[in-house]
């Protein structure tokens, strides 16, 4: 290997593909125009509030109103007060909306009397999510108001974390999943186009008469996917950090999965479409290899949320371990984990950047 | 003087198919050589086969000496090679495209000089989707002269070219065969072979069928010089009549074949003495165009086509 013929085709081939607007569209800007969208999906879903529609029939009550208020400090329901005129059964149906809650006229009283009362609570079956943080919350506030009326205090209780520490959002599992998103698809998509055509087109036969090999010639793509890998990935932190308030430690650690990673779909794309006859054929080798990873490997959900079937395919696809590696690094700091999956990553590149050498021919037989 | 390629008993099958079927020809150091022969004639695999970019089923090849399969490494260092329809990165400069070249191969090179040897020196910082075919081939010309080499192969370059970028290239070919550069050319254009190469060969259905410079195969294989009289097709029985010769009538002219100078008067006195209206006359004498027709029996519009054997 000579790397001045690899600096010379890494020359040659960055700058024909800065000059493709639609290469550049799909490694730069695509991952961040993806990041941009599932941040505005997930910061919307993170407002998980249930309205909660109540007619208060009791409404010069303090306790009434004290209740009301507790309601709202659970951040799970928002009180919405409706008119005393309504039927709230038919109103809620009418208008799609899954909960309600009823006072009757004379809680106040009954409470300083310590005499049962019931508020009811109209839910929606079919709204299960809504109906149940509804029936919690009012439960929890009902219990509240019970043992302050019999001056009990709690003794056991439960406090919540996320798995692996302080509280992840979803755009924190975004992140590096996008990364390893962008990590997969550019040159995947890109690798699997160009063995195909340059073939075809007979480009590798004129490079076969010079003195570049093939060796230098991938090694220069790896090197290529690499840089523009580290370029996307600081545009996707940047846009995650800054927009969206995502919590990811950025460090070197980070650094061999974004060489590997490229590495290996550089050399996977290589040998699928070195494997192809035709460019059709590439293209559809490419994406039976491409989709299953895009959305199976923890790239928009993190992996743990799937059934445990799916959870073990995952674990077949090397793009998880890039996933995984990153989440190690960028969220859970376990550095451990972090090598286990940088071993897998490792291996299987030298293994499939050896077959990629083998399958692709610069010359006929 | 030595050989620059030498062929001896080159064969290429591709199971039952043989596309070469055992050719033997030599190419001397320094001299343009021209490889003809119509679509399929197994030209083209001849080519690769020398260029080393396909193996061979049986034979021997060397070229400056080397296996062009087992040697290909050492060999392209000193070989410049056009393929057909030279194709390059699309959104490269001419300019850039050499510079590549240059660096692989390790050479230092005048880029902007080298294109002005093929005349695209205006095009140096145009990208090579916007370059014509004719400017894509001088392109690819100038790659193949970025090692300085000591032997060109030069597959069909001018294919499609319109005149004046046709004679671009040409002057190029010239200059390599006067600096004692070997170019190995194949072509569809007969004309092109007969006004640049010092040696021929014609291969059809993978077998050589014609060997030697333009003059000999002509006069091996073409027909004896002919008077060409412009007359009616009334002339053409008035000659046989009066003289006894093979005269024939032949798309407005009538043909006599002439073989020597004397029978040329004899024919314009008979001609005089016809009564029968004639106008201008002219000697010709067969191109390498007509000996290919006469060979291959396969030709439209100055190009060859393929067909079955003749």
């Amino acid at each position: 290997m000579r790397p001045r013929r690899i600096v010379a085709d890494l020359k040659v081939f960055g700058r024909n593909y800065l000059r493709n607007a639609v290469g550049l569209f799909f490694s730069l800007i695509f991952p961040v125009i993806l990041i941009g969208l599932f941040g505005l999906i997930f910061s919307a879903g993170g407002a998980t509030t249930v309205t909660l529609y109540t007619q208060n029939f009791d409404a010069g009550s303090n306790v009434s109103a004290q209740f009301l208020s507790a309601l709202n400090a659970t951040g799970a329901v928002q009180v919405q007060l409706v008119g005393p005129t309504l039927n709230m059964s038919s109103w809620l149906g009418a208008n799609g909306h899954p909960v309600g809650l009823v006072i009757p006229s004379g809680l106040g009283s009954a409470y300083l009397a310590h005499r049962p009362f019931a508020v009811t609570l109209y839910t929606n079956p079919t709204d299960a999510a809504s109906s149940g943080i509804a029936y919690a919350a009012v439960n929890y506030v009902l219990t509240q108001f019970n043992l302050n009326a019999s001056h009990g205090s709690t003794i056991l209780f439960a406090t919540t974390a996320n798995v692996g520490s302080p509280l992840y959002k979803e755009i924190d599992y975004l992140v590096p999943g996008l990364i390893g998103f962008s990590i997969l698809t550019s040159p995947m998509f890109a690798m699997v186009d160009i063995s195909s055509t340059y073939r075809k087109e007979g480009l590798f036969r004129q490079l076969s008469l010079t003195p570049l090999t093939k060796g230098e010639w991938l090694t220069s793509k790896i090197i290529w996917y690499v840089l523009l890998t580290i370029l996307s990935a600081a545009l996707m932190i940047g846009m995650g950090v800054y927009y969206f308030g995502a919590h990811v430690t950025v460090s070197l650690e980070m650094l061999p999965f974004l060489v590997l990673g490229p590495f290996f779909f550089v050399s996977l794309g290589m040998f699928a479409g070195s494997i192809a006859r035709t460019p059709e054929s590439a293209a559809i080798i490419g994406n039976i290899i491409t989709f299953p990873m895009m959305f199976l490997s923890g790239t928009f959900f993190p992996v743990s949320l799937f059934p445990p079937g799916l959870q073990t395919f995952a674990r077949i696809l090397p793009l998880y371990y890039v996933i995984d590696g990153l989440n190690q690094v960028m969220l859970f700091h376990n550095l451990a984990a972090a090598a286990v999956d940088l071993a897998v990553i490792g291996a299987a590149s030298v293994v499939v950047f050896v077959l990629a050498i083998v399958a692709f021919q610069w010359r006929e037989r | 003087m030595a050989d620059a390629v030498h062929v001896r008993g080159l064969t290429k099958t591709y199971g039952s198919l043989a596309a070469v079927a055992g050719i033997d020809f030599a190419v001397p150091e320094g001299k343009v050589f021209a490889f003809l022969g119509p679509n399929g004639a197994g030209k083209t695999t001849t080519v690769e086969i020398l260029e080393g970019l396909r193996r061979r089923s049986s034979g021997e090849v060397t070229v400056l000496g080397l296996d062009p399969w087992d040697d290909g490494r050492r060999l392209h260092a000193k070989v410049g090679v056009i393929p057909q329809e030279f194709r390059f990165f699309e959104k490269i400069h001419p300019v850039e495209a050499i510079e590549y070249y240059a660096a692989l191969f390790g050479t230092r090179v005048d880029a902007m000089g080298l294109l002005r040897r093929v005349a695209l020196e205006d095009k140096a910082g145009a990208r090579f989707e916007t370059l014509s075919g004719g400017q894509k081939q001088k392109l690819g010309l100038a790659l193949a002269l970025t090692n300085d080499p000591t032997i060109c192969f030069l597959d069909e370059p001018t294919t499609g070219l319109d005149p004046q970028a046709r004679r671009a290239i040409w002057q190029v070919i010239r200059d390599l065969r006067s600096e004692g550069r070997t170019v190995f050319l194949t072509t569809h254009y007969l004309e092109e072979a007969q006004i640049l190469a010092d040696q021929v060969a014609i291969i059809d259905h993978g077998r050589i069928i014609a060997r030697g410079t333009p003059d000999e195969i002509i006069a091996q294989h073409g027909r004896p010089p002919r008077l060409r009289v412009q007359a009616g097709p009334g002339m053409a029985p008035y000659l046989r009549e009066a003289l006894g010769v093979t005269a024939t009538f032949v798309d407005g002219y009538v043909e006599v074949p002439l073989p020597n100078k004397h029978e040329a008067l004899r024919i314009l006195s008979a001609l005089e003495g016809s009564g029968v209206p004639w106008e201008g006359f002219a000697t010709v004498t067969d191109t390498l165009e007509d000996v290919f027709v006469h060979l291959v029996g396969r030709m439209d519009d100055g190009v060859l086509k393929p067909g079955a054997p003749p």
